[in-house]
């Protein structure tokens, strides 16, 4: 028997490269989400955020997932892909 | 398979290894030179017999055309079909098959044959294995003359950091004769990367693993029950807590596969209870492509993400067994994953009373995974024989004993909120004038196994437990 030739026990899948999008150079007018994971205290962190970017040309719209532990619903990112340009997210404790 | 075309005259299939082909050598030999045009094939040497001119058949393919099953067999062929046929050497019927007479004067008149090298069944295997083999779909990957294929697999980043068995298409193919499913069958969406994971790809982790076949569909049911909304193997994956899957089998298929249920059940040296919780871990890792480091972010994992599987010591129990309790049939098999962080030990041995080792117990579950927090981890408490013996004595089931741990779970807030104790971790402050269950109602899973010697028994906490995190998900195991 040869041991020559081995099967991938892998699953053979290479992800796919993207281009990041472009980084904006200023906020100035562009809409910011601000998605909480559900760990504690993260709403500490993107209240204080949201106050340091409020008085600004910056629209906020906060999010949160359902459960940290889990990823993100689908429609929660394709909501957050919709309506902002820039999203800050929260890893607390 | 279609049988090759035979050539019209006489054709032989031999052996050198058998004593009555060498016997008629001098026969083929005078055949050779006879009217009738003469094919010898031989199954095991090319070179056999000397001064005849031999087809080479060490490949067999030509005897597994024949279901030839003795060696010599003569044939007379014309028109491409067999006329005629003898087994063995019996002197008057070679005699009217060839047509030539007296054959062999010097040889006895009658010899047996011998078995046919397509009989061997190390050849017979072989030959299933490598048409197992050609169906397979995965990857081939050649190795280099001078690569080590236990070092070409770490290189590769397959292991766990133990070596793992090179996964051969031969290997394979002979784990895939473990279960009915065909190899391209679908079994789960594996996290992280959500690769779709075939049979096929379960038997090749299974190898990797050490599995025998008939492990198999007790991996391939963990995998689907790994990959669950349910069971959240991602979150698991990814959490930077200690927890991982743990695996209790149930049923006939323990004790029909050799899992270990007795003595050092939740340690090493059982080929099945290691061997397929290892497998379910590098099916995770090569599949779904989650690895420490990567998505995978333990700040200090436990050793049971190498493997943690055993199975359920259902004869001895004074209760139902787990899957049983989770609404499977007795004689269903069945695998119920727990996301578990590791093993604490638990020793009570001076309780003869079901009400004292309760409160033993409870004393100890208090500490899951802190003293002052509650309602967040679920717990398996593998309850040992001598250990259940007390309950069994006592007559206590396993729903009295869960309701009795409840009742002595319940915490007073005052003493587990915020900086009670001049600890700074604990409950929100707004629950000081509450009374606090400690554990969620269905959050104890009460499992007997272990060795018959020792008044102990093992809690295994969990992690984060409900819909948000990660539910016990127990499934029945099917060919």
């Amino acid at each position: 028997m040869s041991t020559r030739v081995l099967l991938d026990p892998t699953g053979e899948r290479k992800a796919p490269s993207r281009e990041r999008a472009p980084r904006p150079a200023s906020l100035d007018g562009r809409t910011v989400g601000l998605l909480d994971i559900s760990k504690p205290r993260g709403d500490v962190f993107l209240d204080r955020l949201e106050e340091q970017l409020a008085g600004r040309d910056i629209q906020i719209r906060r999010f949160t997932k359902p459960t940290f532990s889990k990823p993100a619903p689908i429609d929660l990112r394709h909501e957050i892909g919709a309506k902002c340009d820039v999203v800050i997210e929260a890893l607390a404790d | 398979m279609t049988a090759p075309a035979l050539p019209d005259g006489l054709v032989a299939i031999v052996k050198r290894d058998c004593p009555t082909c060498r016997l008629v050598a001098p026969v083929l030999a005078d055949l050779a030179d006879g009217a009738l045009p003469l094919t010898v094939y031989s199954q095991d040497d090319p070179t056999f017999p000397d001064d005849v001119k031999v087809v080479d058949d060490t490949d067999l393919e030509v005897s597994f055309a024949l279901e030839l099953e003795t060696v010599p067999t003569l044939l007379l062929v014309g028109g491409g079909e067999i006329v005629a046929r003898t087994e063995g050497w019996l002197r008057p019927e070679w005699e009217e098959l060839t047509g030539r007479a007296p054959l062999g004067t010097d040889l006895p008149e009658y010899r047996p044959g011998c078995g046919s090298r397509t009989l061997d069944p190390d050849v017979a295997a072989a030959r299933s294995d490598a048409a197992g083999a050609a169906r397979l779909r995965a990857r081939r990957i050649d190795l280099g003359e001078h690569e080590d294929d236990v070092e070409a697999a770490f290189e590769r980043g397959w292991t766990d950091g133990l070596p793992v068995v090179p996964p051969t298409p031969e290997r394979v193919a002979r784990m895939l004769a473990g279960t009915t499913r065909e190899p391209d069958d679908v079994v789960a969406v594996v996290p992280p990367d959500l690769v779709e994971c075939s049979v096929e790809k379960v038997a090749i982790n299974g190898v990797l693993a050490g599995c025998k076949p008939e492990y198999l569909p007790v991996v391939i049911t963990a995998v689907e029950a790994a990959c669950t909304d349910e069971f959240n193997i991602h979150g698991l994956l990814a959490t930077t807590y200690f927890s991982s899957p743990v695996m209790i089998v149930n049923g006939p298929i323990a004790g029909a596969i050799g899992m270990n249920s007795g003595i050092n059940v939740l340690g090493q040296g059982n080929r099945a209870n290691a061997t397929i919780g290892r497998a379910l871990q590098l099916i995770v890792r090569n599949v779904g492509g989650g690895r420490p480091g990567g998505v995978d972010r333990a700040t200090l994992g436990n050793p049971g993400k190498y493997t943690f599987c055993f199975a359920e010591d259902e004869a001895g129990s004074p209760w139902e067994p787990l899957h049983v309790e989770r609404g499977l049939a007795p004689d269903a098999s069945a695998v119920t994953l727990f996301a578990g962080d590791g093993v604490r030990g638990m020793v009570d041995q001076l309780s003869r009373t079901p009400e004292s080792l309760a409160r033993s117990l409870a004393g100890c579950l208090r500490a899951v995974p802190h003293p002052k927090m509650a309602l967040g981890f679920d717990v398996i408490v593998v309850v040992s024989p001598e250990h259940g013996r007390v309950f069994r004595e006592g007559g206590w089931s396993k729903a009295r004993l869960r309701d009795e741990l409840l009742a002595l779970l319940q915490l007073d807030g005052v003493d587990v909120i915020r900086g009670a104790g001049g600890i700074a971790e604990g409950l929100p402050e707004g629950l000081a004038g509450a009374t606090v269950p400690k554990f969620r109602d269905d959050a104890l899973l009460l499992v007997h196994a272990g060795g018959g010697a020792g008044l102990f028994s093992a809690i295994i906490g969990g992690w984060i437990n409900g819909p948000g995190g990660s539910q016990p998900v127990t499934r029945e195991v099917s060919p």
